[in-house]
C-alpha cells in the first residue's frame, strides 16, 4: 500500500481539503495532521502544509504556527529527506520556522492580491516541479496579503545561484525580491511558494496548470 | 513585574505601512522626514527586578516575538 500525504492543519488553515481532492486525483490518501500533535514522518511519503489565515496571521505571519508542536515532526521530516510542500500560509509557516530563509512581507502595494498570474518554472528538479517543463509558463491563482519574498543580499544571491528559486512571476504582483514566487531549501526537499496549484487542477477552475504540482504522486 | 517591547522594522527594510502613512501626513500637509510602524507588546512577568525580567523577555523575543531578518526591538520598563 501506498504511502499517505500528511496534511499539516493549523488554527486557520483553510485550503486543507483542496490539497486532499488535489492528491486524490492521483490516487493517493491523506491524513490530516493537527498542530498541537507531534506524528511519525516515516508514515507519510510527503507532507503539506496549507494556505490559510493561521492564527489570524497574529504577530506575524506563519510565527506561531511555526512553533507549533507539530512542526518539530515536520523538521525531523524535513532532515530527513521527506518532500514538504508550503503553499502560500503554508510557505511563510516554513519560512518562520527556519526550514526555508528569508521571510513573506506585507505586499507592496499593501492591497491583498487576489488574481491570476503567470508563473514560470524555473527547475524541475524537485518532485513537485518534476512533470513540468523548465521555463514552462503557468496560469495559477495568488491570494495573499504577505506575499513580498524578502532575504538579505547575500541569501538572495546564493537562492539564485544554486537554482533554488524554483518558480517566478512573469508580472511580479507584490514585490517580491528577483520576482520570486517560490523557492527551496539546499537538499531541495522543502519547498515553498505564493501561488496555489491546488487552486487550478481543471479548466472549469479557469485552468488546470497546477494540476502537475501532484502528478509525482501517481 | 510589566515590561514593553517595542519592534520596528530595520531601516534597510521596506516598511510599506510606514511609508504610506508618511505620504499621507506629507499630502496633508504636515512636515516630517521619516515615519515608521511598528509593534508594542507589554508583558507581565513574575519577577521584581528589572535586569531579571528583561532576560525573560529577551528570551520571549528571540523564540518569537520579533523577526531578526527585519525587525529590531527593544525592552523598557513602564
Amino acid at each position: 500500500m501506498k504511502k499517505k500525504i500528511g496534511i499539516l492543519r493549523f488554527l486557520g488553515t483553510n485550503c486543507d481539503r483542496d490539497i486532499e481532492q488535489a492528491v486524490a486525483q492521483f490516487g493517493r490518501d491523506s491524513e490530516y495532521l493537527w498542530y498541537q500533535d507531534r506524528f511519525a514522518f516515516k508514515d507519510f511519503e510527503a507532507l503539506v502544509l496549507p494556505g490559510g489565515f493561521s492564527y489570524g496571521d497574529y504577530l506575524r505571519t506563519g510565527a506561531l504556527s511555526a512553533r507549533a508542536p507539530a512542526m518539530q515532526s515536520v523538521r525531523e521530516a524535513a532532515g530527513a529527506g521527506v518532500p514538504i510542500l508550503g503553499i502560500c500560509n503554508g510557505f511563510q509557516i516554513l519560512c518562520e520556522s527556519g526550514l526555508l530563509p528569508g521571510v513573506l512581507m506585507k505586499n507592496q502595494s499593501l492591497a491583498f492580491v487576489d488574481e491570476w498570474v503567470e508563473m514560470s518554472i524555473e527547475t524541475n528538479s524537485l518532485p513537485w516541479t518534476s512533470c513540468y517543463q523548465e521555463k514552462e509558463i503557468l496560469k495559477i491563482p495568488i491570494a495573499h496579503g504577505e506575499g513580498r519574498y524578502y532575504a538579505d543580499a547575500d541569501t538572495l544571491r546564493d537562492l539564485k545561484d544554486t537554482g533554488r528559486i524554483f518558480c517566478t512571476y512573469k508580472n511580479n504582483p507584490n514585490g517580491s525580491a528577483y520576482d520570486i514566487a517560490g523557492i527551496t531549501n539546499k537538499t531541495n526537499n522543502v519547498a515553498g511558494l505564493m501561488p496555489h496549484p491546488e487552486r487550478a487542477l481543471f479548466d472549469w477552475m479557469g485552468s488546470q496548470s497546477g494540476r502537475r504540482f501532484f502528478e509525482w504522486l501517481a | 513585574m510589566k515590561l514593553g517591547i517595542k519592534i520596528l522594522p530595520r531601516p534597510e527594510v521596506l516598511d510599506s505601512q510606514g511609508r504610506t502613512v508618511f505620504n499621507s501626513l506629507k499630502e496633508s500637509g504636515f512636515k516630517l522626514s521619516e515615519c515608521k510602524i511598528g509593534k508594542y507588546i507589554v508583558i507581565e512577568t513574575s519577577h521584581s527586578q528589572f535586569e531579571e525580567a528583561k532576560k525573560e523577555i529577551q528570551k520571549m523575543a528571540d523564540y518569537v516575538l520579533y523577526n531578526p531578518l527585519i525587525e529590531t526591538y527593544e525592552v523598557e520598563q513602564i
